[in-house]
């Protein structure tokens, strides 16, 4: 990337390994079976519509965890941008 | 004919009807004539607004009637759409903020707009595009077959082109008002469509297994019916050979999603980006309908539905079993809303495929080729027009062409929009990839991916091509080698052929780094991807 700033563009937060757990439910040997059935559901079905609540908890987690890390409000980088608007917009005129 | 069924859901219909011409006025930017209005709807919907927007978008009526079709013929195989609907919000949580971002500093409005200006490749972008084209124009065509199915199921069964005059009828309503209203159209139906559908949903899903003697009673019989088949890959759970192919399956298509235009644009359309993170969390309500939905298949089991023979073409047609179970175990006057329920849920979709085709076809190759000068309200038109193109060129396929023809490309579209992921969504996060390694991948993923699907057999439709995406591994052979011997476990084709696309793309990088080839000039500063909406940087609303 040479003519990237030295900025980097990635934010990483510990959170978000949270979004990995529902990714668990891709092992199949772990729930292909139909006893205990729960209301008449297989444990195959059941186990499956658990994994609605986890990921929506995982998610949810993570939204609220990151939420105060700072959002790039970019006065530093108008400079950069205003070069690239000026370009882009030779382009369409 | 069923008169009640048919009364109600005109009612309905025409309800959408108003609505859509009265979108138009609906939270009025200064103007229609240009695409960050009529294409994304000003760029500003909220969270409520965004949720039965891509909820209506994402969870289509040809997933509503296929999926427990889908249960119905082979048992616990379908049931993929439910790990598929979950995983798919953790998977892209981070990812499309980022898209959102960027596009909302840049004023782009479609994936190949993004790929235009990360790479400066007007070829990767017009590949990006095309794909995107292709991959979406079976996907309209199969909401017609949704559509129908319900027609058909309230005994507008007619044969030959006649009888497609409904179908045709309710989608020149459609194509009207989404030219006159763009993306505000679907967005405003998408609130009838969506509550139609959970009240629905619900009472069926409640109402429907006490008759049957509960959900032990319904899975029964279902196991009893698969047990009697000859074939070996259905039942009610999964068995040795097709669980490598359930999972890859629903990763597959969780990594597709959203590298469908349309799905991207009901991204572009929110606001900011506590909205998307906010659906991000929200949107799985969804999901838990799709999987109590899928269940209805095994019901339709219970109840003995026989799937309507389509007039049109001659066979049974399984996508039917869902309204037919409706009609036989509802009553009259609450079939014609459940009807309604799924007819006006492919309106949604539809639209919302053709706005996103449209602005493709405007922004990335209009634009870029035909006419380079093009202003903002010249391409508002053009996109306008595009989206009357795209939709009766899905009406069409149905017509002319085997509704058949439509469900196979739309497998085939599914493998197709995957071969994107490096441009689209590596692209978001690195430069690293070569635009010419992305090139090169793309060519061997569609390559490979292609054939290997043309090569897939089903006996039981009695095809000897495209018969389904489930690859047997015995088939896989890396030029005359196979890696897996006389294996019968199967995989998803997308999924191998994305695999070889990457790989590909990593090796022509390295390649391509050592000889220092140009790779392109990225108009996109690290910055751009964490902007929100408060941002002094955001780019004015329709501004020229």
């Amino acid at each position: 990337m040479p003519s990237a700033p030295q900025t980097s563009g990635l934010r990483w937060s510990n959170w978000n390994l949270l979004l990995l757990v529902p990714l668990l439910m891709l092992i199949t040997p772990f729930f292909n079976f139909a006893k205990p059935a729960v209301f008449g559901l297989p444990f195959f079905y059941w186990y499956q519509f658990a994994f609605v609540p986890v990921g929506v908890v995982c998610v949810g987690l993570v939204f609220l965890k990151t939420r105060d890390e700072p959002v790039e409000h970019g006065a530093d980088h108008l400079a950069v941008d205003d070069l690239d608007e000026g370009d882009s917009k030779k382009g369409k005129r | 004919m069923r008169w009640t069924e048919l009364v109600v859901f005109t009612i309905l219909f025409l309800l959408v009807t108003v609505l859509g011409f009265f979108a138009a006025k609906w939270r009025q930017g200064g103007t229609l004539e240009h695409l960050d209005e009529w294409g994304l709807g000003g760029r500003k919907f909220g969270s409520w607004i965004t949720w039965f927007l891509v909820g209506g978008d994402l969870y289509t009526a040809y997933t509503f009637v296929a999926v427990p079709a889908l249960m119905f013929g082979a048992g616990a195989m379908g049931f993929y759409a439910l790990p598929y609907t979950i995983i798919l919000y953790p998977i892209v949580f981070l990812p499309l903020v980022r898209m959102w971002s960027v596009s909302r500093v840049h004023g782009y409005v479609t994936p190949a707009d993004f790929v235009r200006g990360r790479y400066g490749s007007h070829w990767l972008a017009l590949i990006v595009a095309i794909t995107g084209i292709v991959a979406t124009m079976p996907y309209i065509a199969l909401q017609l077959v949704g559509l129908e199915a319900v027609l058909r199921t309230m005994g507008l069964n007619g044969g030959g082109i006649l009888g497609h005059l409904p179908l045709f009828i309710a989608f020149v309503v459609l194509a009207l008002y989404t030219y006159q209203s763009g993306l505000r159209a679907p967005a405003l139906i998408a609130f009838v469509k969506d509550g139609l559908i959970y009240l629905v949903i619900i009472v069926a899903v409640v109402y429907l297994p006490s008759k049957f003697g509960g959900w032990g009673g319904v899975f029964s019989d279902a196991q009893a019916k698969f047990d009697k088949t000859p074939a070996l890959t259905d039942g009610t759970l999964l068995n040795a050979n097709n669980q490598l192919q359930y999972v890859t399956l629903a990763l597959g298509s969780a990594l597709a999603l959203f590298l469908y235009p349309h799905s991207l644009t009901g991204i572009l359309a929110s606001r900011g980006r506590k909205v998307i993170k906010r659906n991000m969390v929200a949107l799985p309500a969804y999901s838990l309908l799709l999987g109590l939905l899928a269940l209805l298949g095994y019901v339709a089991i219970s109840a003995g539905v026989k799937p309507i023979t389509n007039q049109a073409t001659g066979r049974p047609d399984t996508n039917t079993i869902v309204p037919v179970l409706f009609g036989q175990e509802f009553p009259s006057w609450f079939a014609g809303i459940a009807f309604a329920a799924i007819g006006i849920g492919a309106l949604v979709p539809a639209a919302i495929m053709s706005i996103a085709a449209a602005n493709l076809w405007t922004r990335n190759i209009y634009k870029e080729y035909i006419k380079k000068g093009a202003t903002p309200a010249q391409e508002a038109k053009q996109a306008k027009l595009a989206s009357l193109v795209v939709k009766f060129g899905a009406v069409a396929f149905i017509l002319f062409i085997d509704p058949q023809f439509s469900i196979d490309l739309q497998l085939i579209g599914g493998v197709m929009i995957l071969q994107t992921l490096p441009a689209v969504a590596i692209a978001l996060y690195t430069r690293w990839l070569h635009v010419w390694g992305m090139i090169a991948g793309w060519v061997v993923g569609m390559g490979w991916g292609m054939y290997l699907l043309y090569t897939i057999p089903n006996a039981a439709a009695g095809k000897n091509h495209f018969g389904g995406s489930a690859l047997s591994l015995s088939k896989l052979s890396l030029l005359g080698y196979h890696p897996f011997g006389t294996s019968s476990v199967q995989i998803y084709v997308g999924f191998v052929a994305v695999v070889a696309n990457v790989v590909v793309a990593v090796v022509v990088t390295l390649i391509a780094r050592k000889l220092r080839v140009f790779n392109g000039t990225d108009k996109t500063a690290p910055a751009d991807y964490h902007v929100d909406e408060d941002s002094p940087r955001v780019k004015a609303i329709a501004a020229h």
